[in-house]
C-alpha cells in the first residue's frame, strides 16, 4: 500500500488551492488559513493526575518547620538518609520514588510550581476536575475545555487531523470543543476493524465505507468522513511501530506508560501533533497512603518513571516539547485517622521540557503553620492554575495572550510563574 | 426457548397474543389493538395530520425515527395498518400501550425498582482500606472481589440502569416515552459519578423523570428539584442560610452558607434559559428560598429532608414576586410555581423540544406555536409535543432525515433495524449484565456514556457535538460489530433482513438490505457505491466452503449456503451516511 494521501501530497498542490474544491476535510481548511511554517511544531503533553495527588508527599517541603509535626506516619523523611526525600533546593525535595526525575531537575529541564491550584473552594473531585479542565472555576456550564479553546486561537502547524490527541476512549473535557481533537484508546485501534483476524478483510470494509463518504455532498457527515479516512491512512503511513524507545528509555508497565510511549511515537512520526493528553488515576489516598514506601510511593514511581522515559526517549526533540502535570486539588496537611489524607486545596504541578527554566521551584510558599492554612486545614493556593496554564499556552504554543482561553479571568505575562523561556 | 416473534406475520402475532402470550414470556409481543374486542376510550390527544409533500411511507418512517428509536422489521407496515394518526395518539398516551415483554426483561435488573435507602444498604462502597491493600499488593484482586463482590458495589446500580435504558430503547412499544425520558433526563441532568448520586440515579429516573415525561412541566420541575439526586448533584443539599454555624456533624462549628449552584441552574438550564431575564439578585433570592431542602444522611439514608434550622426565614423577592417571611419549605415550591409558569420558560422548553424532535435550527413559527400551547395548557407536555409532531414543519421535506443520530439513537436504531435481540444477564450474581450493557458500552464508545455527563447541560442535541473523526470511525466499527454478530449478549441474524432474496445474486441481496435497513430511502449515489462494492471479492464468495475457511471459529449463522457476505454488506448500509440520520 502506498501513501498518496499523507499530508505531503496535500501540501504539494498548495493548501489554498484546495479551497476551490467542494466539501474538503475541515482540518485542511483550517490549515489553509493558518500561517503554516516549516519549523517543527511546539508540542504540549498535558498529564492529569485524577483523584487529587498529595502535593506534600510528591514534592516534600522538608524545610517547612510545621511539615513533620502535621504529618506523623506518612511524612517523607528529610534528605540525607537512604529513605529520605531527594533534595532539590534546600527547602523542597522530591519523593524518593521519583528518583528518575532528579537528573532532569539537575539538567534544569524540570521545574515545579508549588501551592498551585484553583481559587474555587470545592472539595469535590468531580467539580474540581470539571473546573480545571474547562478552565472556569465555579462555572459549570462552560461547554468546552481550556486547551480546545486555546488551540482554536493558536496558529496551526500544518494540516493534520492529529493536531490534538487524547489517549483513552473518552474525549477529556480539556480537549472538548470545536478544535476536532481525536480520542483513541490506542493507535492500533484507530482503523476500521473488520473482525476477521488474519484475512486482511478490514481493507475492503474500509474501502467500502470510504467510497460511501466520498460522494460530493457538502455536509458535516461527508466532510468528517473524508477527514476520518485521511486520518486512518495517515496513521498507517506513519508506521508508528517504527519508533521504538531510544536512548535506553524504559516505559513503566501499565496504561500510563503505554500512553506516553504512543504519544512519543506520534511526536517522532511528525503527524502534526500539537497537544497530547494523558491521565493517570489512583491518587485518592484516604487510607494507608504510605510514606517512602506504600500505595502512594508505587503510584509516584510509575508516574515519574513514565515522564522520565518520555524525556529520555525524545532526546533532542524535547527542545520543542513541554510536559505539564496537573491535579484537581491537593490533600489535607494533617494525616487523618486512617493513615491517609483527605481532600484539600493546593497541590504541586510539574513542568518539564527543553523550553523550561528548570531546576527551580516557582510560586510563593504560603507555609504550613496552622494560621497559614486555607480554612485552617489545607495548603493555601498562591498560584492560580490558570496563570501557569496560560504561560504554557502563550509562551510555548504561541497562542495569543489575548485569546479567551480563560473567560472572565484576567491573566498576563506579569502574572505568569515564569517557568518557561 | 425464546420465540422470535418479530419476524412472524401480523396474523401469527395476533393469534399468539390472543392465546395468552404468557407461554412465551420473553417473546416480542406486538400490540394489535385493531383486533382487540373492547372499544378503546377516546385518546387524550386527537391527532390530525397536516398536508405534506412526503409520501405515506416517508411520513411513517419519519414518525418512527423521531417519536422513537427507528423502525424494526415490519414496523412500517404495522403503523400503516393502524393508521399513522392513531399510532401517534397511542404513543402520546404510553400507559395504554401494553409492554409486557420489556417489563419481563427488566426483571433481570433488581436495582431498578429499589428505594435509595435500600440501595445504600445493599450496595455499600468498598472499605477504602481494602482498596489501599490492593494498591500496595497486600491483597490480590481476587481476594478483594471476594470481600467486596463487584455485583454488590454501588456502580452496579448505574450499570443496570444503562442496560435497562438500551433494553427499553430497543424493545419497548412505548417508544415516545423512552425518547421523552431521555430528553428530560438530559434536560434535568445528573451525573452518577458524583458522590452519592450513584445510589440515587435509578430512583431519580423512575420516580422524578419517567412518570412526568409527558405530564405537567410543573410536576416534573418539582419532582426533580426535591429528588436527592438533584439536591446532591447541584449541591443544594449543603446550602444553608448565610449565618448558620453547623451545630453538629463533621462540619461542627464551621460557618455554612448559601450555595447558588441549583438556584442558578434551575433558571438558566431548567426553566427560563440563559437569556430569560433573571438577575444575580434573583439567583441569590432563589438560593435563599431553597435553603433547607436537603438530604437525610446522603450515604446512609439518602432521602429528601426539609431542615428548618438551615432555612433562611426572611422575606424574598423572586422575579418581582414577593415571598413573605417564614415561608419555610413552601418557599421552594413557590419558586417552582413562578418559574414553571413564566413565559420565558414556555419559549425555552418549546425551543428545546423542537430542536430534539424537528431540526437543529428550530423554525421560529413552530417554536412560537408550541410555546403558546405550553402557556394555554399550564405546561402540559403531552399537548406541546402533539403540537410539534403534528405540525407542517415536522412533516416537511426539510425536516425529513435532517437530524444526525446521537450515539444512543444510532445504536438502538441499528439493533432495531436488524431485528436484534438483547439477551438477559447470564448467571445470577455474575457481573454480566447482558446485551443491554454491552450496547451501552458501545454508546459510551461513541461519546455518550449514559448517566455520566459531567456538565448540568446534559448531552447536546445538535449534529456538531456528535460528528468528529474518532466518533465516526467508532460508528463504522459498531456497524461492523453488530452486523457480524460480535456484540456479546446481542443476537443478530442478518439473514432475516435479506428475507427470500436470492443469495447468488448480490444485487438482489443489496436491494433487500436497502429496503429492510433504510426503508428504500437510500440516495441513488449510495446505491451506486454499494453496488460497486459487490465486485469486491470479500463480498462475493464462490462457495459456502470458502466462507468457512475465511471465518475460522465464527458461530454458525442461519444463512445456509450463502454466496454473498451479507453481514459485511449490511455493515456498509448501517455505516452509510443515510443511517447516521433520522
Amino acid at each position: 500500500m502506498d501513501c498518496h494521501c499523507t499530508r505531503r501530497s496535500f501540501m504539494k498542490g498548495g493548501a489554498l488551492a484546495l479551497l476551490g474544491l467542494g466539501a474538503i476535510p475541515r482540518f485542511l481548511v483550517r490549515a489553509a488559513y493558518a500561517q503554516g511554517g516549516a519549523t517543527r511544531p511546539k508540542i504540549l503533553v498535558a498529564v492529569f493526575q485524577r483523584g487529587a495527588v498529595d502535593g506534600l508527599s510528591m514534592v516534600v517541603p522538608h524545610g517547612d518547620p510545621s511539615y513533620y509535626g502535621a504529618r506523623g506516619s506518612i511524612a517523607i523523611a528529610r534528605p540525607g538518609g537512604s529513605q529520605g526525600s531527594l533534595d532539590l533546593d534546600g527547602f523542597f525535595g522530591l519523593h524518593p520514588s521519583m528518583a528518575a526525575l532528579k537528573p532532569i531537575w539537575d539538567d534544569r529541564h524540570l521545574a515545579l510550581v508549588h501551592a498551585c491550584g484553583s481559587p474555587d473552594a470545592t472539595r469535590s473531585h468531580f467539580d474540581a476536575q470539571d473546573y480545571m479542565e474547562s478552565g472556569t472555576p465555579g462555572v459549570k456550564t462552560t461547554p468546552d475545555g481550556w486547551l480546545a479553546r486555546g488551540l482554536q486561537a493558536a496558529p496551526a502547524p500544518g494540516p493534520s487531523p492529529f493536531r490534538a490527541v487524547a489517549m483513552g476512549s473518552q474525549m477529556p473535557r480539556t480537549l472538548r470543543g470545536e478544535v476536532g481533537a481525536i480520542a483513541m484508546g490506542s493507535a492500533g485501534d484507530f482503523d476500521v476493524k473488520q473482525g476477521m483476524a488474519g484475512m486482511g478483510g478490514g481493507v475492503n470494509a474500509r474501502v467500502g465505507f470510504e467510497s460511501l463518504y466520498e460522494q460530493g455532498v457538502k455536509d458535516i457527515l461527508h466532510g468528517t468522513g473524508r477527514e476520518t479516512f485521511e486520518a486512518v491512512k495517515m496513521l498507517k503511513a506513519a508506521k508508528l511501530e517504527r519508533f521504538q524507545p531510544e536512548n535506553g528509555a524504559q516505559y513503566p508497565r501499565g496504561k500510563f506508560g503505554d500512553n506516553l510511549k504512543q504519544i512519543t511515537q506520534l511526536i517522532k512520526a511528525d503527524v502534526g501533533l500539537q497537544v497530547a493528553f494523558a491521565d493517570m488515576g489512583g491518587w485518592d489516598t484516604h487510607a494507608a497512603q504510605g510514606n517512602e514506601r506504600g500505595q502512594l510511593a508505587s503510584r509516584l514511581t510509575e508516574f515519574s518513571d513514565g515522564l522520565a522515559a518520555l524525556y529520555r526517549d525524545l532526546g533532542d526533540r524535547m527542545a520543542d516539547v513541554v510536559v505539564l502535570t496537573m491535579s484537581e486539588f491537593g490533600r489535607t496537611v494533617r494525616e487523618n485517622g486512617n493513615r491517609g489524607t483527605d481532600h484539600g486545596h493546593a497541590t504541586a504541578m510539574l513542568v518539564l521540557g527543553g523550553p523550561v527554566k528548570g531546576g527551580r521551584a516557582y510560586g510563593r510558599w504560603p507555609g504550613l503553620a496552622p494560621e497559614q492554612l486555607y480554612e485552617g486545614r489545607d495548603l493555601a493556593v498562591t498560584t492560580d492554575f490558570r496563570h501557569l496554564f496560560a504561560e504554557v499556552a502563550v509562551r510555548h504554543l504561541g497562542i495569543p495572550a489575548s485569546a479567551p482561553i480563560f473567560p472572565g479571568f484576567s491573566t498576563n505575562p506579569a502574572k505568569y510563574p515564569g517557568a518557561l523561556v | 426457548m425464546r420465540a422470535r416473534v418479530g419476524s412472524l406475520s401480523l396474523l401469527a402475532v395476533a393469534i399468539l397474543a390472543a392465546s395468552a402470550c404468557s407461554s412465551a414470556p420473553r417473546s416480542r409481543q406486538t400490540a394489535v389493538p385493531a383486533l382487540q374486542a373492547a372499544p378503546e376510550p377516546a385518546p387524550a390527544v386527537r391527532v390530525a395530520l397536516p398536508a405534506t409533500s412526503l409520501t405515506e411511507e416517508q411520513r411513517i418512517v419519519h414518525a418512527l425515527n423521531r417519536l422513537g428509536y427507528g423502525p424494526r422489521p415490519g414496523d412500517v407496515e404495522r403503523v400503516r395498518q393502524m393508521g399513522l394518526a392513531k399510532w401517534m395518539e397511542r404513543q402520546l398516551e404510553p400507559s395504554r400501550i401494553p409492554d409486557e415483554p420489556v417489563q419481563v426483561a427488566l426483571q433481570a435488573f433488581p436495582t431498578l425498582t429499589r428505594t435509595v435507602p435500600e440501595l445504600v444498604l445493599a450496595y455499600p462502597e468498598p472499605d477504602p482500606k481494602l482498596l489501599a491493600k490492593v494498591q500496595s499488593g497486600e491483597m490480590t484482586q481476587q481476594e478483594m472481589r471476594q470481600m467486596a463482590p463487584p455485583e454488590r458495589r454501588p456502580f452496579r446500580i448505574p450499570a443496570e440502569l444503562q442496560a435497562a435504558k438500551l433494553t427499553r430503547a430497543v424493545m419497548s412499544e412505548r417508544q415516545l416515552e423512552e425518547v421523552m425520558t431521555d430528553f428530560w433526563f438530559n434536560h434535568f441532568n445528573v451525573d452518577a459519578r458524583k458522590g452519592a448520586v450513584k445510589w440515587m440515579v435509578a430512583d431519580y429516573e423512575r420516580t422524578a423523570i419517567r412518570p412526568h415525561a409527558l405530564g405537567k412541566f410543573r410536576d416534573l420541575l418539582l419532582a426533580t428539584g426535591r429528588h436527592p439526586a438533584m439536591l446532591f448533584y447541584l449541591d443544594n443539599w449543603m446550602s444553608t442560610r448565610a449565618d448558620l454555624v453547623a451545630p453538629a456533624g463533621p462540619n461542627k462549628g464551621r460557618r455554612m452558607g448559601l450555595n447558588e449552584n441549583y438556584a442558578r441552574e434551575i433558571m438558566e438550564l431548567h426553566t427560563l434559559g440563559v437569556d430569560g431575564g433573571y438577575t444575580q439578585q434573583d439567583v441569590i433570592e432563589v438560593a435563599r428560598a431553597f435553603t433547607g431542602w436537603t438530604i437525610e444522611r446522603p450515604r446512609e439514608q439518602g432521602t429528601f429532608l426539609f431542615r428548618p434550622a438551615a432555612h433562611d426565614q426572611g422575606a424574598k423577592t423572586v422575579l418581582g414576586h414577593a415571598l413573605p417571611a417564614y415561608g419555610g419549605e413552601q418557599d421552594g415550591i413557590h419558586v417552582i410555581d413562578i418559574l414553571s409558569r413564566h413565559p420565558a420558560t414556555a419559549r425555552f422548553i418549546a425551543t428545546k423540544l423542537v430542536r430534539r424532535l424537528v431540526s437543529d435550527e428550530p423554525p421560529p413559527a413552530l417554536v412560537a406555536r408550541a410555546a403558546r400551547t405550553f402557556q394555554d395548557t399550564d405546561g402540559d407536555i403531552r399537548k406541546v409535543v402533539a403540537t410539534i409532531v403534528t405540525s407542517p414543519e415536522f412533516f416537511s421535506a426539510d425536516a425529513y432525515g435532517a437530524k444526525i443520530k446521537k450515539p444512543i439513537e444510532l445504536v438502538a436504531s441499528a439493533v432495531r433495524a436488524v431485528g436484534g435481540e438483547i439477551m438477559p444477564p447470564g448467571e445470577p450474581g455474575s457481573q454480566q449484565v447482558g446485551g443491554g450493557l454491552a450496547l451501552a458500552l458501545q454508546v459510551a464508545k461513541l461519546g455518550e456514556p449514559l448517566y455520566q455527563q459531567q456538565p448540568p447541560t446534559g448531552y447536546p442535541d445538535v449534529a456538531e457535538a456528535w460528528v468528529n473523526t474518532g466518533a465516526l470511525l467508532n460508528r463504522l466499527n459498531f456497524a461492523l460489530a453488530l452486523a457480524q454478530n460480535r456484540i456479546p449478549g446481542v443476537a443478530v441474524d442478518i439473514g432475516r433482513a435479506v428475507g427470500t432474496a436470492d443469495r447468488e445474486k448480490p444485487s438482489r441481496v443489496l436491494d433487500a438490505l436497502l429496503v429492510s435497513l433504510l426503508q428504500g430511502q437510500a440516495r441513488p449515489e449510495t446505491r451506486t457505491v454499494l453496488a460497486a462494492q459487490l465486485d469486491n471479492p470479500e463480498i462475493i464468495r464462490a462457495t459456502p466452503d470458502d466462507r468457512r475457511v475465511a471465518a475460522p471459529g465464527r458461530p454458525a449463522t442461519n444463512t445456509p449456503a450463502a454466496n454473498t457476505d451479507v453481514d459485511k454488506l449490511a455493515a456498509l448500509v448501517l455505516g452509510s451516511p443515510e443511517f447516521q440520520r433520522r
